[in-house]
């Protein structure tokens, strides 16, 4: 057992744990940051994903000692008490069935906007290819995706961040 | 430790917003509250004085109706429905149902699921039965409250019931509105006492009747589900999120191969790790408990353990099935629908085509592993499960561990995609037996791999058929044998076909002996023969080749065969495939009481407008280049629901992948309660059959099943989905123009057509027949260079 000190959501804890530990058990059990889920264990499925230094990362294969970074996780998304665009755009859409699956779309979904802030019908096919689904609420993901991609770029525009030709 | 790692969510809110109100009610529900609550949440304990009781657990009484409906001082209700939500949003619907009967606003509502303690004993979710079975109780429920208030008031205020009016929960004077009462003011912290009549719970109504479906006012809208943003910002707590004091992990140690016996265990391989609690093992079940979770996944898989090999081979390699299945003498069949003398139709057909189907094994695989976390304290057995039958689980449990009924409960939390009788069965019935062993509460989960190889799965399907034409191009004889590899095919919760329980020895003397449906569709065809027929893999105990219910259990596979070889029949005749179809469905004389034949032809109609349906003949001439697309239909129904669906696709001649383009699907189902929420379902069930369609198989060698995550058994992605996903409500959408059907089952119906739409769209582009689910690439560009396209 090492203590390790992740930052999580902005706020730094330090947890005694197996190095190799992998991220997505300490963040369940140790802090209670539930967002993240177990599916596969095996990165193949994106339910356990997180972001970390602006990159979407399968918690359920990245020992806790690599992480190197600040993480978020679904939890943290809110700022201010308003949901994040993808969260509205996807409780606007209705995209859940049982929803086990939706943190690993919105995590991943907010890496690519955030790097992509207008990505075409083919880089989101391409960039969510590797989150899956088994209720298949895909065709409903990549319209939140496309509407909370509209809603952050007017944001931008009113902050003056955005210009529009 | 919060109470709310404890409690599910929504009925900690329920405690928090109407805690005094839940034990004010003297009675019932207050004891079913105060057993639930109590023993859970201190807090509510010490506010309200009342000790933290432990069982028995009751079963809410389904004929007072204080069971069903709690109405709160500050004039909102509570539903409490013995149903369980597996994501298509059944909670908001009951919630409208309700709402609309009692008279209240939807806002003003809140629904509590599927708890056995809490709610009364509807079976738990299955059959897309929520709607067009179990909203009935509800509904009578709603309704006979709303006249007992009214009467109440009628007392209060010394005027008739018929000359009041309510709204929103408010019950006035007609003559004088300024006299006026609540909901709240006239029943809140205090008991209906009303005793509902009814052989059984389907049954269950009182002295009013439900309104016409044209006055129910949140009926046929679209209130947004109740369930997702929690589901989206992270707050929600599900049954894999249970954190109980004292708990401990548990992870199996699965038989390497089917039907193995174990012979040995090195517990000395895993004593030394940290956090090593136990090794647990009975016959052939083996779990490990640590401390914490990631240090039972290590043990599970660092544990020795050796094995011996049964002495035959348990079943054939996948490659090898339907030559198996062929061959097999049944263990059962079914005696043949016939209609006519096909035998005799056949020989004078002036054409005779034949053909036989294949549809592999196909797995839940359910986006987690099966999961549960036991809590034995004060010699009972608290479960926390997903499981869609939460009430045949907890009577499963006591009789697999030899307790008493009222010992045990389950609670039921949100969970993966329930699609039938997953494994979540299996694990709350592990969940408990180590939990007892052990003394402590447990939680287990089961690995991607177990879940996917070891999980239950849909029957495999041998169909042959035969068709004979007319010289018009008339189908005059019909011939249907279907035979499914579905031998004890195991049931819900069953404390005897568990997999704990087959791996500790368990054996029924007769086993379940499967099904092989035939096909649902209402065709005039004069002469015809429908059999079907079960067989067996050579072990079918304690395999991991356990057929159980998904999804419609046998619809997609029947669906396949018969809709592809109504195509075929088409095509041999050089008719419009829709318009050999319609004629087909004109030309019968008769229906049944709900209309099927005519609310068929109308699906097909509304399907074929939607899409823009231009007739002729399939395939359509080889085009050049290397993307070749086509169009392809189909059509079904599943009880009184009725869908047709087209899939348009593209065929790449090069690489043999297929994209389904565009899927259209119209659909009845009756009155529609939301939308919205039926759009969503039926949308995501045509994509999981088009994921069964062009993906899923179970593949295995003759000892163990070698599908064990998504590369292996690979589902639909993102890259697949169709650029366009119509959804035409035939019955009903909008509300206004609703006719006064009552509403039929919603989900499984669209998962039926979508695999034989998806082949007659791949022979329409290619002129190349796929009889053989699913159409892997591999397998499509096979079949086209064999044809030479």
């Amino acid at each position: 057992m090492s203590k390790i000190t992740l930052k999580v959501n902005g706020s730094a804890h330090t947890v005694d744990v197996e190095p190799s530990t992998p991220l997505l058990y300490i963040l369940r059990n140790d802090l209670g940051l539930e967002g993240p889920r177990f599916g596969c264990g095996l990165g193949q499925c994106g339910a356990c994903t997180v972001i970390i230094n602006g990159a979407a990362v399968r918690s359920c294969i990245m020992p806790a000692s690599s992480v190197k970074g600040e993480i978020t996780t679904l939890e943290g998304l809110a700022s201010n008490g308003r949901l994040h665009p993808l969260q509205q755009a996807w409780i606007d859409e209705q995209v859940p069935q049982c929803g086990f699956c939706q943190n690993g779309q919105i995590m991943t979904a907010k890496a690519m906007l955030d790097k992509i802030p207008h990505p075409t019908d083919a880089q989101i096919r391409e960039t969510m290819n590797a989150t899956l689904c088994r209720c298949m609420t895909y065709h409903r993901v990549q319209t939140a995706i496309k509407r909370a991609a509209k809603t952050m770029a007017a944001a931008r525009v009113v902050s003056g961040e955005e210009v529009v030709a | 430790m919060t109470a709310s790692n404890r409690i599910p969510k929504q009925i900690e809110e329920a405690l928090t917003m109407h805690r005094r109100d839940f034990l004010r009610n003297a009675g019932l529900l207050a004891v079913s509250f105060a057993a639930g609550a109590g023993a859970l949440n201190s807090e509510a304990a010490a506010q309200n004085a009342a000790p933290p009781a432990p069982g028995p657990y009751p079963d809410p009484d389904y004929h007072q109706l204080d069971s069903w409906i709690v109405i709160h001082q500050d004039n909102t209700a509570t539903f409490y429905v013995g149903k369980t939500d597996l994501g298509q949003g059944t909670g908001t619907s009951f919630r409208q149902l309700m709402s609309d009967e009692l008279d209240i606003a939807f806002d003003q509502t809140t629904c509590i699921m599927g708890s056995t303690d809490i709610t009364v004993d509807q079976g738990g979710s299955g059959g897309s039965t929520a709607m067009e079975r179990d909203s009935w109780p509800m509904r009578r429920a709603a309704a006979e409250a709303r006249r007992v208030l009214l009467e109440m008031a009628s007392s209060r205020f010394g005027v008739p019931p018929d000359q009041l009016a309510v709204s929103n929960a408010v019950i006035t004077v007609r003559a004088d509105p300024s006299k006026r009462v609540t909901y709240g003011d006239l029943i809140a912290g205090k008991r209906f006492n009303v005793t509902l009549t009814g052989a059984n719970v389907n049954a269950v109504t009182g002295m009013a009747k439900v309104k016409p479906v044209q006055e129910l006012k949140y009926t046929g809208q679209t209130p947004p589900r109740d369930d997702i943003p929690a589901k989206v910002d992270g707050s929600l707590k599900w049954a894999v999120d249970v954190k109980l004091p004292g708990m401990v992990h548990a992870r199996n140690v699965k038989p390497p191969f089917a039907c193995a016996k174990l012979t040995g265990i090195d517990e000395s391989s895993v004593r030394g790790l940290p956090g090593f609690v136990k090794v647990v093992s009975k016959g052939n079940y083996v779990a490990v408990v640590c401390e914490r979770e990631e240090q039972a996944i290590r043990a599970a898989r660092q544990l020795k353990t050796t094995w011996q090999k049964p002495p035959t081979a348990p079943f054939p390699p996948s490659e090898d099935l339907f030559t198996y299945m062929r061959a097999a003498t049944p263990t059962s069949a079914s005696n043949p629908a016939v209609v006519g003398n096909p035998d005799e139709a056949l020989r004078g057909a002036a054409k005779i085509i034949e053909a036989e189907y294949e549809v592999p094994f196909q797995g839940h695989t359910a986006f987690a592993g099966a999961h549960a976390t036991a809590d034995p304290s004060n010699g009972q057995m608290t479960v926390y499960s997903n499981d869609m039958k939460s009430y045949g689980m907890r009577n499963g449990i006591a009789t697999f561990l030899g307790m008493p009924r009222e010992k045990v409960r389950v609670v039921w939390m949100h969970g993966p995609q329930g699609f039938g009788r997953t494994a979540a069965d299996d694990a709350g019935c592990e969940a408990a037996w180590i939990a007892r062993e052990i003394g402590r509460p447990v939680r287990i989960q089961w690995m991607r791999d177990e879940e996917t190889a070891w999980d239950t799965k849909g029957p495999a399907f041998l169909v042959k058929m035969r068709g004979g034409l007319d010289g018009q191009g008339q189908l005059t004889a019909y011939d249907y044998d279907a035979r499914s590899c579905d031998y004890n095919h195991v049931g819900y919760n069953e404390p005897d076909t568990v997999l704990i329980a087959q791996l500790m020895g368990s054996r029924r003397e007769r086993p379940a002996a499967g099904s092989a449906a035939t096909p649902s569709e209402m065709y005039a065809i004069p002469h015809r023969r429908m059999k079907s027929a079960v067989v067996s893999l050579p072990l079918v105990w304690e395999t991991p080749l356990r057929t159980g219910n998904l999804r419609d259990p046998n619809g997609p596979q029947s669906t396949f065969a018969a809709e592809s070889f109504i195509d075929e029949l088409a095509a041999a005749a050089k008719a419009d495939p829709l318009e050999f179809r319609m004629k087909m469905l004109t030309a019968a004389t008769t229906d049944d009481s709900g209309f099927r034949r005519a609310r068929s032809i109308a699906v097909l109609k509304a399907v074929a407008e939607a899409y823009g349906w231009d007739p002729r003949p399939s395939p359509k001439p080889l085009s050049s280049g290397n993307v070749l697309t086509g169009r392809g239909v189909a059509y079904s129904f599943r009880g009184q629901t009725i869908v047709a669906e087209i899939a348009e696709v593209e065929v790449n001649r090069q690489t043999g992948h297929v994209w389904a383009k565009r899927l259209v699907c119209a659909h009845d189902c009756g009155l529609v309660v939301n939308p919205q929420s039926l759009r969503r379902t039926v949308e995501c069930a045509m994509l999981h059959s088009l994921s069964r369609a062009i993906h899923e198989e179970v593949q295995f060698d003759h000892e163990k099943v070698t599908s064990v995550d998504w590369v292996t058994h690979p589902s639909l992605r993102h890259a697949d989905v169709p650029a366009a996903i119509d959804v035409v409500l035939v019955n009903g959408d909008p509300h206004p123009n609703r006719p006064d059907l009552p509403p039929y089952g919603g989900g499984e119906a669209a998962c039926k057509p979508m695999l034989a739409a998806v082949a007659n769209a791949i022979y329409d582009a290619t002129g190349v027949r796929l009889r053989r689910v699913p159409f892997r690439d591999a397998r499509v560009l096979a079949a086209l260079k064999t044809a030479r396209v």
